[in-house]
């Protein structure tokens, strides 16, 4: 049986058969990825390659926003200056007022034996570029694990919540916005105090669901992060309320708002560290289990009657 | 004179490095942050399509399989999402390459299309799975453009192996 090719011939397998073993891998990426999320070491790895790549692809139009930062007129910063303290000083009145309001917050809620307020802490961090993928809302910000981020932390700029960190990688973290598809944030409308859940639609607006057709919502109401979540801090302003459709042949109302922050643009956003897990009260702590429940020596199984 | 089959013209090899450095700044135009111009052609396909079909014994599914993966990551889309798309073309390319450079460059443009319309009619499935919201129509202008870049594109990357053109009527070749 002499009739291999001569080495020189050799090509390695068959085309075909390369296009199905590197379809099947991209296949097996694809549906790991999508179910079970548990491709990040992978992506951490890979994005230690990219990450020089995309901050060389960066660099020129740093260095042209830099540059043109450089050239500003000293009138136009001057202008600036002037425009920052006034707004510090009318904003004063407020802080003050807040402080003093928190104070004597903390003082009823101890009085009254409430849970205390959780303070906010967080850092700065910078928006670097908008995420590529078309069919997503998120942006990459310039901190990542060096900094101690973690995936599930709340961003949020001067006017309102951003979103929520959903991948870190060791130098960037990405951010998924508050408009992108399905996002929820719980929220509570703050006129009425009604508890709900926004979700993004994916085209820069949100959406309230669930809300009957004749509950109290007007267009302009302001709504802010409930807290229940455990993630957000409660009495962050997220969105107002843009348009209401109100139409008898369907179970819930159609709330559309406009989010508050400047959710699509560029510049530095706040990262607020995470909320520590509320503990649960000692009379809710579940029992532990009575020792002849567990068998000696066996694995427990779960048994359903 | 068009670098195809029955043209006179014959091509310097190609150098190894000079095929990664285009396929790197590629990579590179990628990254830019355009994705505010959806009719942005994917300068990976385009550049990954092109040397699959003059050198599909260089550049082939392996390299489009690599480079998918570093796309899907620093897009930060779906892992395997670019990969499969790049998997596709690099054997679509390679399987046309015999063919395709009988033509003119006008006409291998109109075949380079429906690979690159593949590539992103790849992705957008992918996608449509879980049933997110989906790009508008403009997400489609890309694969267009990059036809339209073809014949330039064609020129730029053969640019090193061109050879000076000296007549000698004793030997027309």
């Amino acid at each position: 049986m002499d009739h291999q090719p001569p080495p020189f011939f050799k090509r390695g397998p068959a085309p075909l058969a390369r296009l199905s073993f590197y379809a099947m891998l991209s296949l097996a990426l694809l549906f790991f990825d999508s179910r079970f999320q548990t491709l990040e070491l992978l992506r951490q790895a890979v994005s230690l390659f990219t990450h020089p790549i995309q901050q060389l692809a960066q660099a020129p139009i740093e260095f042209l926003r830099n540059s043109t930062d450089y050239f500003s007129s000293l009138s136009q910063l001057r202008e600036e200056n002037a425009l920052l303290r006034r707004a510090r000083l009318s904003g004063a009145e407020a802080l003050l007022r807040a402080r003093d309001l928190e104070a004597e917050n903390d003082r009823l809620r101890k009085l009254l034996e409430v849970r205390e307020r959780q303070r906010i802490s967080g850092r700065v961090a910078q928006i670097l570029y908008a995420a590529r993928d078309p069919f997503s809302r998120r942006v990459v910000v310039d901190k990542g694990q060096q900094d101690k981020l973690s995936a599930g932390q709340p961003v949020v700029d001067d006017a309102g919540v951003i979103g929520q960190v959903t991948r870190v990688f060791p130098f960037v973290s990405e951010i998924t916005l508050i408009t992108d598809k399905d996002q929820a944030v719980p929220i509570q409308i703050l006129r009425t105090g009604q508890r709900s859940v926004v979700f993004g639609l994916g085209d820069g607006r949100l959406e309230l669901r669930f809300l009957p057709v004749n509950a109290d919502v007007r267009e302009d109401d302001l709504l802010v992060t409930s807290g229940l979540d455990g993630v957000f801090p409660g009495g962050l302003p997220v969105a107002k309320v843009s348009h209401i459709e109100r139409d008898t042949s369907y179970t819930f109302a159609r709330v559309y708002c406009l989010p508050l922050a400047g959710v699509e643009n560029f510049g530095e956003v706040m990262v607020l560290d995470p909320r520590e897990a509320l503990s649960i009260p000692e009379q809710l702590k579940p029992q532990p289990a009575p020792a002849s429940a567990t068998r000696p020596g066996g694995r427990r199984r779960l048994r359903r009657e | 004179m068009q670098p195809i089959f029955h043209s006179a013209r014959i091509l310097l090899p190609v150098r190894p490095w000079f095929i990664a450095a285009t396929l790197f700044a590629a990579l590179l135009l990628d990254f830019l942050p355009t994705s505010d111009w959806p009719w942005m052609p994917d300068w990976v396909a385009l550049v990954l399509v092109f040397w699959s079909i003059r050198e599909p014994r260089r550049v082939g599914m392996g390299a489009g399989f690599l480079l998918g993966l570093v796309m899907d990551v620093a897009d930060a889309s779906l892992l395997g999402q670019h990969a499969l798309a790049y998997v596709l073309a690099a054997y679509a390319g390679a399987a046309m390459s015999r063919r395709i450079l009988w033509f003119s460059l006008a006409k291998q443009a109109l075949h380079v299309l429906p690979l690159l319309l593949m590539a992103q009619g790849v992705q957008y499935l992918v996608r449509a799975m879980p049933g997110v919201v989906l790009p508008g129509p403009a997400y489609f202008l890309g694969p267009f453009v990059g036809m339209a870049l073809w014949p330039p594109l064609t020129f730029v990357l053969l640019l090193p192996q061109y050879q000076p053109e000296d007549r000698d009527e004793n030997r027309p070749l």
